[in-house]
């Protein structure tokens, strides 16, 4: 199981679409290619952007279907974090 | 090029500024303003730094506004290396005020959203809506535009009226050009409706858009300045689209999906922007909690998905 903590490449607020990138590509996308399961860590983001959260799941979402889901887990999310989260999910798996 | 700064300019009565701006000849810049009083949108003082940064030969007449200080307190002067003892006295700075930055570079803007928040003294309730519509829009510039000046930005608090304005301007390819990569938009005013449409990016016609982009940026920040009763508006090449503020007695909210659904002004005979120029209002006031700002755009913008999807779907032929 592989953990990644989001703020220690983003700060508290999650808006650098590079840093998105750069962790779906380094641990994310290796970690279900080894068929890991994944613990999205949001403790201390006190907010993040919609392009932010594109930028981290949606190709994974598209790439390996729905089914991703099941192996990647957010945590400590606030509110507002998990409604934007809720918002990529859904619209990535409507389109 | 000659830019006149009146004694009144903001998103609400900004089209006739607008409408006055002489582009012609990008070289020379001059700078003329109203003798009692200038007034402005962080928006308005955006184009001039842009507009200034590009010219190789900048005027600016000595300004007998009493108000003039606001220019030397935003850095106009300072980015576009005018000397300012020539034509003001220096004033120490004050108040809640993002003065004129340029952002080039996706770290610049991730220290900048960082150190806004401070400077607008704004508790953590009310920063959410605005870090959010500056990384958005910023982003914007430095992912789509090709503005080799990057993004220009200032924004200002105003006590009156408990409203933050924000002001986002590049020189860019502008958003027709942008949006004609996926969809072929015949006009600048066309593509400004599309810009504002969820799902729809210049990257790809796919639904769901890229790894990169989904298409939902402009229509969070218009959704943004809805829900809290601002204005926003968004002017390039001849077009400009602004949305009004809600009716005051108008209590339950409605997002669009299609922009010119809600309280709108438009209109594309206006000197021909290379590039875009955003101003945001956002009423402090009135802010609703972001949380619910998202509920409502939830809905909105998975229902927009969704009549995306319907209409690529095969229909029966019946003969």
């Amino acid at each position: 199981m592989m953990e990644i903590k989001i703020v220690k490449m983003t700060g508290a607020f999650a808006e650098n679409k590079d840093s998105a990138r750069d962790i779906r590509l380094t641990k994310i996308v290796p970690a279900l290619e080894k068929n890991e399961e994944i613990i999205l860590d949001f403790e201390g983001i006190e907010g993040a952007t919609q392009s932010f959260i594109h930028a981290l799941i949606s190709d994974v979402i598209r790439k390996y279907g729905a089914e991703a889901l099941d192996k990647i887990s957010f945590k400590n999310c606030n509110e507002n974090v998990r409604k934007i989260i809720g918002i990529v999910v859904d619209y990535m798996q409507e389109s | 090029m000659e830019i006149y700064l009146p004694n009144s300019a903001f998103l609400g009565n900004i089209d006739p500024f607008l409408k006055k701006i002489d582009l012609s000849d990008p070289s020379k810049l001059k700078i003329t303003a109203n003798r009692k009083w200038i007034s402005i949108h962080p928006a308005v003082l955006c184009m001039v730094a842009s507009l200034g940064l590009n010219a190789k030969n900048i005027t600016c007449e000595k300004l007998e506004a009493k108000s003039k200080h606001y220019l030397q307190r935003m850095g106009l002067f300072k980015m576009l290396n005018i000397k300012a003892d020539k034509i003001i006295i220096e004033h120490e700075p004050a108040g809640r005020f993002i003065p004129l930055t340029r952002i080039t570079s996706s770290q610049e803007l991730t220290r900048f959203i960082t150190d806004i928040i401070p400077l607008l003294h704004l508790d953590p309730e009310q920063a959410d809506p605005i870090k959010y519509v500056v990384s958005e829009l910023i982003r914007n510039v430095l992912e789509h535009s090709g503005s080799e000046q990057g993004a220009i930005v200032s924004a200002q608090y105003y006590k009156k009226s408990n409203t933050i304005r924000i002001g986002i301007v590049d020189s860019g390819v502008g958003i027709k050009k942008t949006i004609n990569n996926a969809y072929p938009a015949k006009t600048h005013l066309e593509a400004i409706r599309l810009a504002l449409t969820p799902g729809i990016t210049g990257t790809t016609q796919r639904l769901g858009g890229t790894e990169e982009n989904a298409g939902a940026g402009l229509f969070l920040i218009k959704s943004i300045a809805k829900v809290n009763q601002g204005f926003f508006m968004i002017y390039s090449g001849n077009a400009m689209y602004k949305l009004l503020k809600r009716e005051p007695d108008q209590k339950h909210i409605t997002l669009h999906g299609d922009p010119f659904q809600d309280r709108h002004s438009k209109g594309e005979d206006y000197p021909s922007w290379k590039g875009t120029v955003v101003g945001v209002d956002i009423s402090l006031g009135k802010t609703e909690k972001f949380s619910v700002l998202l509920d409502l755009i939830w809905d909105v913008y998975i229902k927009a998905i969704k009549e995306r999807k319907k209409e690529k779907y095969r229909k029966p032929r019946f003969t």
